[in-house]
């Protein structure tokens, strides 16, 4: 008799399990999508991911689940990017984040992702400490993926264009480092003086300022006193600003390197075309055919919400998709098994090809940087327009200044 | 070289100051209230000239004055919707209500800030600059629009100056700033006055905004910094002395150009804010202060 209950209590266990494991495959995969909406390259980092989820939606979504996307917004703050978290994972029950372009907001968050197991990717941020942590503590930090270059991959991605188009084609011979002060730029300048000397680029000065700076007079003054050939940027937070007073101040020096806000298209119009002739790191671009993906989903982001994303936008409409594609070679949402099948990635997206570095690499879990995969490319806004100058295969353009430049070779 | 880039630059922002610090001190000579919104007017003024030139492409002198005209409702708002209703309560005890303004105009900035942050994000607008180029002063390569902006300081600074002394509204305006019940007794509407110093606060601050956003550039972030400038400065000069504010202005502007070329931009407001504390400990009242 005892026997027989315990069967049958086994049996309306099994058929329980079942009907909850039906549920789950019509359940939709929920992604948290926690952004700067308010700043012009964390904007475009929830349309873009909408813009995948209604694509891959459209096309009968992972397995017949649908892919829903719950946005919030962090005001560029940390604080706020942890309470976001932590409601997206607790209350909205998301299978995986996508967030922020800042480094500090996603250095906070990286911890909770640990704690509460939750896959997590950043569209956006730079510090070499986030894939840096991964691979100290693999164990406890495996949830965490980097989704864009490292601070060192972005300085290389630099120096390699610098060497084509300064060098080579220009002979410039010396550069000024100017950067913001914040956590992803402290890799970049160690990246910058490593690799400006090896391409030819002598470094006679390094300017750091807060990004708190307002007038830019006294920084461009002091550059000018050097005389370089070049400015090499590390420029996020700030950028209107400084382009505006680089124009205005006729500074004959050009700019070339990071600039974020630069990547936006809104860029041209909140510095009324100050930006003509300022060279940036971008990793793609408005009609530039990276991959035989960028172009569509650039036309298709503009169609939708009138101008073209930022470079965040490119890359969190890439990790919408190969969130999808590990969900469904996963065959399910369990964070483990999300995070192996991540790791597995091997998605060609808008960027170029995505694979993560292991477990054994220093930067692991971060985008591998390399030909074939991702080398990002510099671009120039020439007529008030984003148009691609380096590599070669892409290069649309000619590099070409404003008449106030003054190049010394 | 060095001496007069330090000279030119200083005087450019130093004159900025002073039109954003001198409105500020005159509503508080006047009606004995501290606006803390003032950032925010300083910066809707100079985002809504740049939202009208380049998305309603209404051109630069258009959205200039649009910018200022943005300023002058801001500023009236500021006093109908928030100031005007915390003066004339009655369930607010007099000795109270100072603090209530405060922190209802604190507020106030900080709504405005987010609407703007809301609408246009907290990225930086600059406003296109009327006049463009550069010329060579002393050997300083100097942007004209940075000339523009002291002359236009330094004239609207003397216009008000001549508004004050010289005319009967003006004239108003200053016996109400030094006895408000005097100015009652000879039958003057001290309702009106108040109306009229905001209007020209509003579009001392809208002429100030505007320029700043041509010279620098502004973001919603600005309405701290902004505020807290033009409150260091009143407070240097000696609140609600106009002359005082305008010496304070220069002092600040150029103690501050002084150190960003010569120790660091990234110093830039350490040392006046030092003299600040400074001052207070040895003269409570400013510079010029009479209170």
């Amino acid at each position: 008799m005892k026997k027989g209950l315990s069967v049958a209590l086994r049996i309306a266990v099994g058929a329980l399990v079942t009907a909850s494991g039906a549920a789950l495959a019509a359940d939709p995969v929920r992604i948290g999508v926690i952004a700067e909406a308010q700043a012009i390259a964390g904007a475009s980092i929830p349309q873009a991911a909408q813009l995948a989820a209604d694509e891959i939606n459209a096309d009968g979504g992972v397995d017949g689940r649908k892919i829903e996307i719950i946005s919030y917004d962090n005001h560029s703050s940390s604080a706020d990017s942890v309470r976001a978290f932590q409601r997206a994972v607790n209350e909205d029950k998301v299978n995986a984040v996508i967030a922020s372009y800042i480094s500090e907001v996603v250095l906070a968050l990286e911890p909770w992702a640990s704690r509460l197991k939750t896959p997590f990717v950043t569209p956006g941020a730079a510090s070499n400490e986030i894939s840096k942590s991964v691979h100290s503590d693999y164990e406890k930090n495996k949830y965490t993926f980097h989704g864009y270059l490292t601070s060192a991959a972005l300085a290389l991605s630099v120096c390699d264009g610098a060497k084509d188009l300064l060098v080579d084609k220009m002979h410039m011979k010396t550069a000024v480092i100017m950067s913001e002060d914040a956590a992803w730029t402290k890799p970049l300048d160690i990246g910058y003086e490593e690799c400006l000397p090896k391409i030819g680029l002598k470094v006679l000065d390094h300017i750091r300022f807060s990004p708190d700076t307002t007038d830019f007079t006294p920084i461009f003054n002091k550059i000018e006193g050097s005389k370089p050939d070049v400015i090499i940027t590390g420029i996020s937070h700030v950028g209107v600003q400084p382009t505006v007073q680089w124009k205005n101040q006729q500074v004959p020096i050009p700019m070339f390197g990071i600039s974020s806000q630069a990547t936006n298209e809104t860029f041209g119009k909140d510095t009324n075309q100050a930006a003509e002739g300022v060279l940036y790191q971008g990793v793609s671009g408005p009609g530039v055919a990276v991959t035989p993906k960028s172009v569509p989903f650039a036309e298709a982001f503009k169609k939708k919400f009138g101008n073209y994303p930022s470079y965040a936008g490119y890359t969190a409409y890439d990790e919408v998709y190969y969130i999808a594609d590990a969900v469904k070679r996963a065959g399910s949402t369990d964070a483990d098994k999300l995070v192996d099948a991540l790791e597995k990635t091997d998605w060609e997206g808008t960027i170029g090809r995505v694979q993560f570095y292991g477990k054994d690499d220093p930067f692991t879990h971060s985008i591998k940087y390399g030909k074939g995969l991702i080398t990002g490319l510099m671009l120039q806004w020439q007529d008030g327009k984003q148009s691609a100058v380096w590599p070669k295969d892409v290069a649309k353009v000619d590099v070409k200044f404003p008449s106030f430049i003054k190049l010394s070779n | 070289m060095r001496a007069f880039q330090i000279l030119i630059d200083g005087f450019a922002i130093s004159a900025l100051y002073a039109l954003g610090a001198t409105g500020f001190t005159l509503i508080f000579g006047v009606s004995g209230v501290l606006n803390l919104s003032h950032g925010a007017i300083m910066v809707a003024a100079a985002v809504a000239a740049w939202a009208a030139a380049s998305i309603l492409n209404v051109g630069t002198y258009a959205g200039a004055l649009i910018g200022v005209g943005v300023a002058l409702l801001t500023s009236f708002a500021t006093y109908f919707a928030v100031v005007k209703p915390i003066q004339d309560s009655r369930r607010i005890p007099n000795e109270e209500k100072e603090i209530f303004v405060l922190t209802g105009t604190l507020l106030w900035g900080i709504m405005i800030q987010e609407v703007i942050a809301y609408l246009f994000t907290n990225n930086a607008k600059t406003v296109l600059p009327i006049v463009e180029g550069v010329v060579e002063i002393l050997g300083v390569r100097t942007p004209k629009n940075e000339i523009f902006t002291a002359i236009v300081c330094c004239f609207v600074i003397a216009l008000l100056w001549l508004l004050v002394n010289r005319t009967r509204t003006g004239k108003a305006v200053l016996a109400a700033s030094m006895n408000p019940r005097g100015v009652t007794l000879l039958g003057l509407e001290l309702t009106n006055i108040y109306v009229v110093v905001w209007a020209i606060y509003g579009i001392l601050a809208g002429i100030a905004g505007v320029l700043l956003g041509m010279f620098l550039g502004v973001s919603s972030y600005s309405v701290g910094p902004l505020t807290a400038s033009a409150f260091s400065i009143v407070v240097l000069g000696g609140l609600g002395s106009v002359s005082g504010s305008l010496i304070a202005a220069f002092v600040v502007g150029y103690l501050e150009t002084l150190t960003a070329y010569l120790v660091s931009p990234a110093y830039r407001t350490i040392p006046a804010l030092l003299l600040l504390v400074f001052v207070m400990y040895i003269r409570p009242q400013g510079l010029l202060g009479r209170r």
